[in-house]
C-alpha cells in the first residue's frame, strides 16, 4: 500500500516534519516494493487552508495512509472524509518511519492533536 | 448643513493619535450643533468608547454568508471545489466538507452548484453598537476574536452613516484591505502622524494608498518635537497641507491613558480641532 | 527535531506601543538570532536595522482577475455576479461596445466568480503579485522582511512565508533563536504570526486603551494555544494602570516580563537609525535588557513544557 510521510527533505533518510499542513514535502512510499517519491509542498505558506490542501495532496497521490508528528482539525477532518488513516507522534527518519509502520510502531490518532496553524512557529 | 460629508482619520503607523483626532473633532463639530457621527472602524481593536463614553441603544449581530451543503442533493460533482479560491469548501471523494472561517464569501460554490444542494448560512463576524455620546452619534464594530472578515465587519459598520450630517471615521492602522475596506468612497482622508522616521515611513505608504485610490488627504503632525522635520520636508517637497498640529505634551499623554476627551482635559487644544474642521469646511469646495 | 530553533513574537493589540523599538533591542541583546519583520502592512525594522538586501523576491497572494477588452461585450454578468465591488463599466471601447467592463485591481480579491461566468471567455485569472520579501543580512544578524503592496490583500500569507523563511535560515546557519516583529491588531497577519510560536510578548502601554485591547490579544494568543506574556512600555505615564495591567496579566495566568518607563530619548535613538540599547543612557538600557532576560527564560521554560509530547 502507499503511505505519506511528511518529510524535512528529499531522501529517504530526511527527518520525519512533525507538521502536517506545513510539512516541507511529503514522502509516497510503496510499502511493498518501497517505491519511493517525494512530493514538494506548495502549502507551506499558505496562510489558512494549508492542512486541508496538504490533505488533498496526499489523497491525491493515492496514499492510505499518513504519518506525521502533528496533524491540526482541517487536515485531520478532511483526511477522514478521504478514510486515510491518520499516524502521529511519528519521528526519526522517512526510513524508519516506514519500517516503525510495518512494525505496528506507530499511534492511530483518535482526532487533530494539535490547535490550527501549529505548523506556522518553529517547532 | 445637509451635506453629506464622511470624513476618515487614518494613519499608516499605529498609536499615531487616530482616535485622539477622530474623538475630539467629532464633539467639537458637535458642539457647533452640526449632526456628527463617529464610527470606530477600528474593529479589531476598538477604542472610541473609552473617550467617547457612549450610551449604547442597540446591539447587532454581524454575519456573513458561508455554504451549507445538502448531502442528500449533492452529486459529488466537485464544481464547488473546483471554484473555491480559499478551501473553505472542498470536495473528498463524495463528501463535500466546508470549513466556514476560511470562506470569503465570494458566492462561488452556490453560483455553480449545478443542482442547487448549496445553501448560504449565517457565520458571525462581530458585533456593532450603535447609540450616542452626548450630541455625537456613536457606531461600533468589534470583531469577533480569532475570525479573519476584519474587512466585512467594517463594511457594515459603514452602512451605518447617516447621509445627512458629518461621519468621521475612525479607521485601522496600516495600509492593507481593513484600511481599504474603510477608505474607500470617502470624501477626505485625514493622515495623523508622528514626526519620527516610523511616523514618515508609513506616512508615506498612507499617502500612496491614498492616491492610488484616488482620495483627497491632508496631514495632521501629532507630538510635534519628538524627532526631526523629515515629516515636515517631505509634505512640503510633496505639496501635501498640513492640516493641524498637536505638540509633545505629556498632559495630553497622561489624559489619553486615563480616557480623558483632550478637548475637557485640556481646553487650550480646542483650537487645534476647530483648525482641522474648518481646514475641512474649505476642502469640501 | 531536538535543535529546531526558539522563535520568539513581539506583538501589541493596540498599535504604537513599542513593538519595533524594543525588537531592535533585542536583536542588539540576543546577537545570532535571525530577525524576522512580520509587520508587513507597515514595516519599520529596517530603519533600525540597516538591512543588506541580499536576495529579493516576488510574493504572490493570490489570484487577480483581469478583462481582455476586445473580447468584451459589455453584458454586465461579472459586475451582477461581483460581491466585492471590483467591476465597472469603465473600460475602453472596443468594436462591438462603446464601454467595456473592467477589474478594479484594488477591490478584487481573487475568487474567479467573474472568471468562471463570463458567457464569452473575455476573462484572465493570473497570479497577484502583491508585493516582495527579502532576505537580508544585518549587524545584528540575518533578517528576513518584506514589502506588500498599498492595497494589497494576503498579508497572512505573507508573514507565514517570513517565518517559514526565517526558520529556514535558522536551521541553515545553526541560529538558535528567531525574534519575530509582529503588526497591530487581532486579525489574520497577527494569527499567522503566532500560532505555534514558543513564546508571544505582548508588549502594551499604560493606557485604558492599551488595557482593552491587551484582553484581546491575550485571548487571541490563549485562542491559538501560543504561551503570552506581558510587558508595560512607558509605564510611568499612568503607574495606576500600569499596575492594574500587571495584575489583570497575572490573574490571567500570563506572566509579566517586567516594565520600562517612558523616555524621550527613545526617539533620538530612532532619529540616530540605532536601537536603544546602541544608543540610549544606562537606566533605560538595564530595563529593556532585564525584560529580554526575562523573556529569554519564560523562552526556554515554555519550550520545554510544549515539546515534551
Amino acid at each position: 500500500m502507499k503511505i505519506a510521510i511528511t518529510s524535512a527533505g528529499t531522501e529517504m533518510d530526511s527527518q520525519v516534519d512533525p507538521r502536517f499542513g506545513r510539512a516541507a514535502y511529503f514522502a509516497i512510499v510503496d510499502t511493498e516494493t518501497m517505491a519511493f517519491e517525494a512530493v514538494e509542498n506548495a502549502n507551506v505558506a499558505a496562510a489558512g487552508g494549508a492542512g486541508i490542501g496538504s490533505a488533498k495532496v496526499v489523497i491525491d497521490a493515492g496514499a492510505e495512509a499518513v504519518l506525521t508528528g502533528n496533524c491540526g482539525p482541517n487536515a485531520e477532518r478532511t483526511l477522514r472524509a478521504g478514510s486515510i488513516k491518520l499516524y502521529i507522534g511519528v519521528t526519526g527518519t522517512v526510513a524508519e518511519a516506514v519500517e516503525g509502520f510495518k512494525a505496528g510502531r506507530w499511534q492511530e490518532a483518535a482526532g487533530p492533536n494539535v490547535g490550527s496553524h501549529f505548523g506556522t512557529g518553529g517547532a | 448643513m445637509g451635506e453629506a460629508r464622511v470624513i476618515a482619520v487614518a494613519s499608516g503607523k499605529g498609536g499615531t493619535g487616530k482616535t485622539t483626532v477622530a474623538t475630539n473633532l467629532a464633539r467639537v463639530y458637535a458642539a457647533q450643533g452640526r449632526a456628527v457621527q463617529y464610527l470606530d472602524c477600528d474593529v479589531e481593536e476598538p477604542n472610541g468608547h473609552i473617550f467617547l463614553k457612549p450610551r449604547i441603544d442597540r446591539r447587532e449581530e454581524v454575519t456573513v454568508d458561508v455554504p451549507e451543503v445538502d448531502a442528500a442533493k449533492c452529486t459529488g460533482c466537485g464544481e464547488c471545489g473546483k471554484i473555491c479560491q480559499y478551501s473553505a469548501i472542498v470536495c473528498i471523494q463524495d463528501q463535500v466538507l466546508t470549513f466556514e472561517p476560511l470562506c470569503h464569501s465570494c458566492g462561488g460554490c452556490w453560483l455553480v452548484c449545478p443542482v442547487d444542494a448549496i445553501e448560504k448560512k449565517p457565520l458571525r463576524i462581530g458585533e456593532i453598537e450603535t447609540g450616542a455620546a452626548g450630541d455625537v452619534g456613536f457606531v461600533s464594530g468589534r470583531l469577533e476574536i480569532g475570525t479573519v472578515r476584519t474587512p466585512s465587519l467594517i463594511a457594515s459598520v459603514k452602512q451605518h452613516v447617516n447621509s445627512d450630517g458629518i461621519a468621521i471615521l475612525d479607521v485601522p492602522p496600516g495600509t492593507s484591505c481593513p484600511v481599504v475596506t474603510a477608505l474607500r468612497g470617502v470624501d477626505f482622508v485625514v493622515l495623523v502622524t508622528e514626526p519620527t522616521p516610523f511616523g514618515l515611513n508609513d506616512l508615506k505608504l498612507a499617502v500612496d494608498l491614498a492616491r492610488e485610490m484616488g482620495l483627497p488627504f491632508g496631514v495632521v503632525i501629532n507630538r510635534e518635537g519628538i524627532g526631526n522635520r523629515d515629516v515636515e520636508t517631505y509634505c512640503q517637497t510633496e505639496k501635501i497641507d498640513i492640516i493641524a498640529r498637536l505638540p509633545d505634551d505629556r498632559r495630553i499623554a497622561e489624559a489619553y491613558s486615563s480616557g480623558k476627551m483632550i478637548v475637557d482635559a485640556l481646553g487650550e487644544y480646542r483650537d487645534r480641532f476647530l483648525t482641522i474642521q474648518n481646514y475641512l469646511e474649505q476642502a469640501r469646495k | 527535531m531536538a535543535n529546531a530553533p526558539k522563535e520568539i513574537v513581539v506583538i501589541s493589540g493596540k498599535g504604537g506601543t513599542g513593538k519595533t523599538s524594543l525588537v531592535g533591542s533585542f536583536a542588539a541583546l540576543a546577537r545570532g538570532a535571525v530577525l524576522a519583520d512580520c509587520d508587513v502592512d507597515a514595516a519599520d525594522l529596517h530603519l533600525l536595522l540597516a538591512p543588506d538586501v541580499k536576495e529579493t523576491h516576488d510574493f504572490v497572494g493570490g489570484k487577480i482577475a483581469s478583462i481582455v477588452s476586445d473580447k468584451c461585450i459589455g453584458c454586465g454578468r461579472c459586475k451582477e455576479l461581483c460581491n466585492f465591488g471590483a467591476l465597472a463599466l469603465n473600460g475602453p471601447a472596443n468594436d462591438v461596445v462603446q464601454k467595456t467592463y473592467a477589474v478594479d485591481p484594488i477591490a478584487c480579491e481573487g475568487c474567479g466568480v467573474c472568471v468562471r461566468f463570463c458567457p464569452v471567455e473575455a476573462m484572465e485569472f493570473n497570479d497577484a503579485v502583491n508585493g516582495q520579501w527579502f532576505l537580508s543580512e544585518t549587524r545584528f544578524g540575518p533578517m528576513v522582511h518584506a514589502k506588500l503592496g498599498a492595497a494589497e490583500e494576503n498579508s497572512g500569507k505573507l508573514v507565514s512565508l517570513i517565518r517559514k523563511q526565517a526558520r529556514q535560515l535558522a536551521g541553515q546557519r545553526g541560529l538558535p533563536l528567531i525574534i519575530v516583529d509582529g503588526s497591530p491588531g487581532i486579525g489574520c497577519p497577527v494569527i499567522a504570526s503566532i500560532s505555534g510560536a514558543d513564546l508571544v510578548l505582548v508588549v502594551t502601554e499604560p493606557t485604558l486603551s492599551g488595557q482593552h485591547d491587551l484582553e484581546r490579544v491575550a485571548d487571541l494568543a490563549a485562542h491559538f494555544g501560543a504561551p503570552a506574556m506581558v510587558c508595560v512600555n512607558k509605564w510611568d505615564i499612568n503607574p495606576e494602570i500600569a499596575g492594574r495591567i500587571e495584575e489583570k496579566a497575572h490573574r490571567r495566568g500570563l506572566q509579566t516580563a517586567g516594565r520600562i518607563a517612558y523616555d524621550a530619548s527613545v526617539t533620538q535613538a530612532q532619529v540616530a537609525e540605532k536601537s536603544i540599547v546602541e544608543y540610549c543612557d544606562e537606566p533605560l538600557r538595564k530595563q529593556i535588557a532585564s525584560v529580554w532576560e526575562t523573556a529569554v527564560a519564560a523562552l526556554e521554560t515554555a519550550t520545554d513544557t510544549r515539546r515534551s509530547t
